[in-house]
């Protein structure tokens, strides 16, 4: 049944829609976004040292994006504003991969799929990733979870707690970096950020508390992997592309469901 | 034995001694509160007993298995952030419907259980706040300005409050205050701070001194007099900060 390549890329977004769902209501809650997306575009660098070294895709993926995760908190609060920081780093990550690829010899690199993504082209190796990532992803924040949201809220009240903030900060970082070395081939460097940021956003809209938040990204983000699968197949788009165009309108109409709502209990 | 203790405790802020040479210990049951100018350090000493930042030198020992609660002087919720008041008290532990209903009927806000946190009152924001540091059933509260945000009549009721609570839990307090004439009737003892403990001692030895009487003879104005009698004594090993 696997060897429907339809059925692999379905089950491959929505494993990753999983686990971005519940750390994209981290990033947005602890305004990340920006490190999310330095985070994401280090991994065009970890493609082009893992083709480069013949090291495992993956794996290379996974140590630049958590090298860059951990300079990003290593420098945070140091010198420039975060935002200068992280746009120097994000920036030039990206084109230090680009150029890295080009020096590649041989092989001819489709970076196009690296930049934004090519879920059609999982394969039963890549899903096996995938589902170990993504299930090592809701096993650490399923485990951390309290700690986390009392972090998030503030960091002195963690500590009265006996919890250590710069911990939960490293579970973050580590979880940051398996997302993007997943979700890679499902919406590519450019995008994975809006797989984290946008349902989460979207789910804010309707939540009441943190856990449905959590689980209402999740759902919004696999609703938007079958809706832009959907697309993709109907209209001959790009996949990635088509599931961030999905969870946009999502978020769109989450957003004015949310303000039709506001309008009428004050009326 | 006591509580909390620090052990010529300095910190260093920002290449700034902030902190030096603090001795203290609080016990249980004790009402303790810091009372200073701004800049005195009273926050960076509350946030290095609670562990936030590293002392430079000496130390904090902390009681084993004590357990704080902590009202800080304000929190900021992200508005990305769902957090309903219920979900706010379960935070880190878990804690039944029954115990969050009698904590929050306790601290005088039984009907915001359901609501988010964004659309208390300052006055209902702080008693969540203490509501939440109650139930970790503390050996010790602390209270960073609890009530900076709250009017005359609010901050009274606040530390009545905590009186009543800390009669029922039997718990230490420790307060960091500019409402001394509020906090002082109950305080076993004050402990004036500027970057170092200028005085320190029970309310009845400082209320017989002749400069007490002069400062808080006149009614209400004891922060203002505290610190107007901090600011008398001399210090040659250092300048004020402002």
């Amino acid at each position: 049944m696997l060897d429907d390549f339809l059925l692999r890329a379905l089950l491959a977004g929505l494993m990753v829609a999983l686990a971005a769902g519940p750390l994209g209501c981290f990033v947005v809650w602890r305004r990340m976004a920006y490190f999310g997306d330095a985070t994401a575009h280090a991994a065009i660098l970890g493609v082009a040292l893992a083709l480069g070294f013949a090291l495992n895709l993956y794996l290379g993926i996974m140590l630049v994006a958590l090298a860059m995760a951990m300079t990003v908190a290593a420098l945070a609060g140091r010198g420039w504003a975060m935002d200068t920081t992280l746009g120097v780093l994000a920036h030039s990550a990206l084109a230090c991969g680009l150029v890295a690829v080009s020096y590649l010899p041989g092989v001819r690199v489709d970076l196009t799929s690296y930049l934004f993504g090519d879920i059609l082209a999982v394969s039963r190796a890549d899903l096996g990733v995938i589902a170990l990532g993504a299930g090592a992803v809701l096993a650490l924040l399923a485990w951390r979870w309290r700690p986390l949201l009392t972090a998030t809220l503030s960091e002195d009240l963690a500590h009265a707690a006996g919890i250590d903030p710069a911990r939960e900060r490293l579970v973050l970082t580590v979880a940051l970096a398996i997302v993007v070395a997943v979700s890679l081939k499902i919406v590519g460097a450019l995008l994975i950020a809006a797989m984290l940021i946008i349902p989460a956003a979207a789910a804010r809209n309707l939540a009441r508390g943190p856990e449905a938040m959590a689980l209402g990204a999740i759902a919004l983000g696999g609703l938007s992997v079958w809706g832009g699968l959907q697309l993709s197949l109907a209209q001959d788009t790009p996949s990635g592309p088509s599931i961030v165009v999905v969870a946009a309108g999502l978020f769109l109409a989450t957003t004015l469901a949310r303000v039709a709502l506001q309008k009428r209990s004050t009326r | 034995m006591s509580l909390i203790a620090t052990d010529h405790l300095a910190v260093r802020l920002g290449g700034r001694e902030v902190l030096h040479h603090i001795d203290l210990s609080i016990h249980a049951g004790e009402i303790v509160t810091i009372v200073g100018p701004n800049g005195s350090g009273k926050s960076t000493l509350l946030r290095a007993i609670l562990g936030v930042v590293a002392p430079s030198k000496g130390r904090v020992t902390r009681q084993a298995g004590l357990r704080i609660g902590y009202v800080p002087q304000k929190l900021h919720i992200d508005p990305s952030m769902p957090m309903p008041v219920t979900r706010f008290l379960s935070l880190p532990e878990r804690q039944t419907k029954a115990r969050i209903a009698e904590v929050l009927a306790r601290v005088g806000v039984p009907g915001v259980a359901a609501q988010d946190m964004t659309t208390l009152s300052g006055g209902q924001f702080q008693r969540v706040l203490l509501a939440r540091a109650l139930l970790s059933r503390p050996d010790i509260l602390i209270l960073d300005e609890a009530t900076a945000g709250l009017d005359q009549p609010g901050t009274a009721a606040f530390y009545r409050l905590i009186e009543d609570v800390r009669r029922e839990l039997g718990c230490a307090v420790l307060s960091v205050s500019h409402d001394l004439h509020v906090v002082m009737s109950a305080s076993d003892r004050v402990i004036c701070l500027n970057g170092h403990i200028c005085c320190a001692g029970a309310p009845h030895v400082v209320r017989a001194a002749p400069e007490y009487r002069a400062l808080f003879g006149h009614g209400t104005g004891g922060a203002l007099a505290l610190y107007q009698h901090d600011h008398d004594h001399d210090h040659e090993d250092h300048a004020h900060a402002g």
